[in-house]
């Protein structure tokens, strides 16, 4: 783990990808880039891993389906039996349409809400935390590119300017 | 350049076979007499009653537009009634195939037309494929003309407004004559076939023209015919969806009908497009499509059965929750007379396609397109079956000769006619502006 990151700072997204494609090449490691909307196709130039968030809100909304089914055969059909529709059947089944609705609500309620919090969870994100934005500017017109330096320092940032890096900074990694 | 294979081309040769000789034993099989109909429905009793749920035939037949002319203890206008639902048999089954091939026919040209209004960039490179899907437009639309003329002679007996008798005894019907009569009925058709066949000729002309010129005046032609077509086909597609589904129960109205029609045309046109895209693929043609386009289609797939879906209960829900007598008929046949095919449907139309089409990575599958698209269409095949068969046939519904034959040989029609459509053109739209974006498209 080299202990000095380079931080090059880019103003345009398209120049940043191809940026990230060229030190991707040049076999740099890149820690993290900093832009102020998604890119499209910047995890895929990094070689992210793909998120496997979708799964977890396939799997909530089951929970909300499930949940809502419970629910809702206890409230309408067991707890306080309920004429439907003028066919007082009681029966789960033979009312399941009127319930369909509730059930579709419930389970993009589970499958939205909980997936944010998986989201927020995953990221370490909690209200009062603390910035780890290197640039303030990346949340506005700004995008930041950091780099492991390692080798020569020269030939990194002079591939850098040649990305078209509008700026190139050396800076001590804090966490390593 | 596409060359039509020799296998493909033999094959729908032998699907049309086979098709015609299905479809000439269902008229064949049907009853000349009361006796002769009643002696089937009694041998059906025996032999295979149990199987489709029709063990009552005889005790329990009543579809709404019929109760109100026949006093149900009269055993001849019960017998005669009987014979006419197992005379109408193979012309519904010959109807429902013919509509369903026409409407994936008519599905690919609005989806078309939506492309080229919205000016999209990603489909450029499946222009051709759709264009060669909408050359069966033509054909189907005389085919579907002269089906409707024929009905309108009394040939058959599918629409019961169209009885003069029935009519005489019906006031419900008897307020809807100014609309639902035979000279009016079939100018209407003509004014909507007419009109969707000349979008599909000038925007073919256009879109060929354009390969070859040096401006873009042929594409901005095409923009604007494109988006006239638009507002003439959902308001004439609407009131199709009344003419020729929905009046086959002439007391019963659906506000959503037209739409619901709609979404049926559009999933499975979409579900075809992909189809041929991927057989075109795997024999080495539109080298340039890759899976990011299959991936959109599937995309589309997914999102227009979910679509589908949520029109077909809302239809169902409400008449359902309201009971209304006149209304609930509607689904009451359904699910006493057809309860595997109505349920089933929904099972192949929405489960299937929901779970097995949500994953990104299975949307770039092709196998796992064309395995979804085969039950997407067969059960699109079914909806349609629901919509015209408890009109016309009662509870005497069967997938026999007539229904497979017809099936089949309108499959072959329409794979002949596509695929000959696909090798008088080239398969890739040169000339279009946007072709480059369709080249790089990601998705």
């Amino acid at each position: 783990m080299s202990s000095k990151l380079v931080h090059a700072v880019y103003d345009d997204d398209d120049t940043l990808l191809h940026a990230v494609k060229d030190v991707k090449k040049a076999d740099y490691h890149i820690e993290e880039v900093f832009t102020p909307f998604p890119v499209h196709g910047l995890d895929h130039a990094m070689g992210l891993a793909g998120t496997r968030l979708a799964v977890t809100a396939f799997m909530y909304g089951i929970l909300g389906f499930t949940v809502a089914v419970v629910m809702i055969n206890y409230i309408m059909i067991e707890d306080w039996p309920q004429n439907i529709g003028g066919k007082p059947s009681f029966s789960f089944l033979e009312n399941m349409p009127a319930f369909v609705p509730v059930m579709f609500e419930m389970t993009v309620f589970f499958a939205a809400h909980l997936m944010v919090i998986t989201f927020y969870l995953r990221s370490k994100l909690w209200p009062f935390k603390k910035a780890e934005n290197p640039m303030p500017e990346t949340t506005d017109d700004k995008f930041l590119m950091q780099v492991a330096l390692s080798g020569d320092e020269k030939k990194l940032t002079s591939l850098l300017k040649k990305t078209g890096a509008i700026d190139i900074s050396i800076h001590e990694n804090e966490e390593a | 350049m596409y060359i039509f294979a020799q296998r493909l081309k033999i094959t729908a040769f032998v699907l049309m076979g086979l098709g015609a000789i299905g479809l000439t034993i269902g008229f064949l099989n049907a009853p000349d007499t009361v006796a002769e109909a009643q002696a089937m429905v009694a041998d059906a009793h025996g032999g295979h009653g149990a199987d489709h749920g029709d063990a009552h035939a005889l005790d329990t037949h009543a579809t709404p537009a019929h109760d109100d002319e026949h006093g149900a203890s009269q055993e001849d206008a019960h017998g005669e009634h009987l014979l006419h639902q197992l005379q109408n048999r193979p012309w519904a089954a010959l109807y429902v195939a013919v509509f369903f091939f026409f409407m994936i026919a008519l599905g690919t040209l609005a989806f078309y037309a939506i492309q080229r209004a919205a000016q999209a960039g990603w489909p450029i490179l499946l222009y051709r494929v759709m264009e060669a899907i909408t050359a069966y437009l033509f054909p189907a639309s005389v085919i579907l003309f002269v089906f409707l003329v024929l009905t309108g002679a009394h040939f058959n007996h599918l629409f019961v407004w169209m009885d003069a008798d029935t009519v005489a005894h019906d006031e419900i019907i008897q307020g809807k004559v100014g609309f639902l009569n035979v000279p009016f009925f079939l100018t209407r058709a003509a004014i909507y076939l007419i009109g969707w066949n000349a979008y599909r000729y000038f925007s073919r002309k256009f879109s060929l023209a354009q390969d070859q010129a040096k401006d873009i005046r042929n594409h901005k032609k095409n923009f604007r015919i494109s988006a006239a077509f638009l507002v003439f086909f959902f308001v004439t597609e609407s009131m199709m969806a009344w003419d020729w589904i929905m009046s086959l129960d002439p007391h019963w109205f659906s506000t959503l009908f037209g739409w619901y029609v709609l979404a049926s045309m559009l999933v499975t046109a979409v579900t075809v497009i992909a189809m041929v895209t991927i057989y075109l693929k795997s024999k080495g043609y539109l080298p340039k499509v890759n899976h990011n386009h299959i991936h959109d289609l599937a995309k589309f797939m997914f999102g227009l059965s979910v679509f589908w879906t949520y029109l077909w209960f809302s239809q169902f829900m409400l008449i359902w929750y309201s009971n209304i007598p006149e209304e609930v008929t509607y689904f009451l046949t359904r699910i006493e007379d057809y309860n595997l095919p109505f349920f089933g449907m929904v099972a192949m139309n929405f489960l299937f396609p929901l779970l097995i089409l949500m994953s990104s990575d299975y949307k770039r599958s092709t196998w796992i397109i064309v395995m979804a698209g085969i039950v997407i269409i067969l059960g699109h095949y079914i909806d349609i079956f629901n919509m015209v068969m408890p009109a016309t046939v009662g509870d005497q519904w069967f997938i026999g000769w007539a229904e497979i034959g017809g099936f089949l040989f309108f499959a072959g029609l329409f794979i002949f006619v596509v695929f000959r459509a696909l090798t008088k053109a080239p398969l890739e739209a040169d000339g279009d502006p946007f072709v480059g974006e369709s080249e790089r498209f990601v998705y």
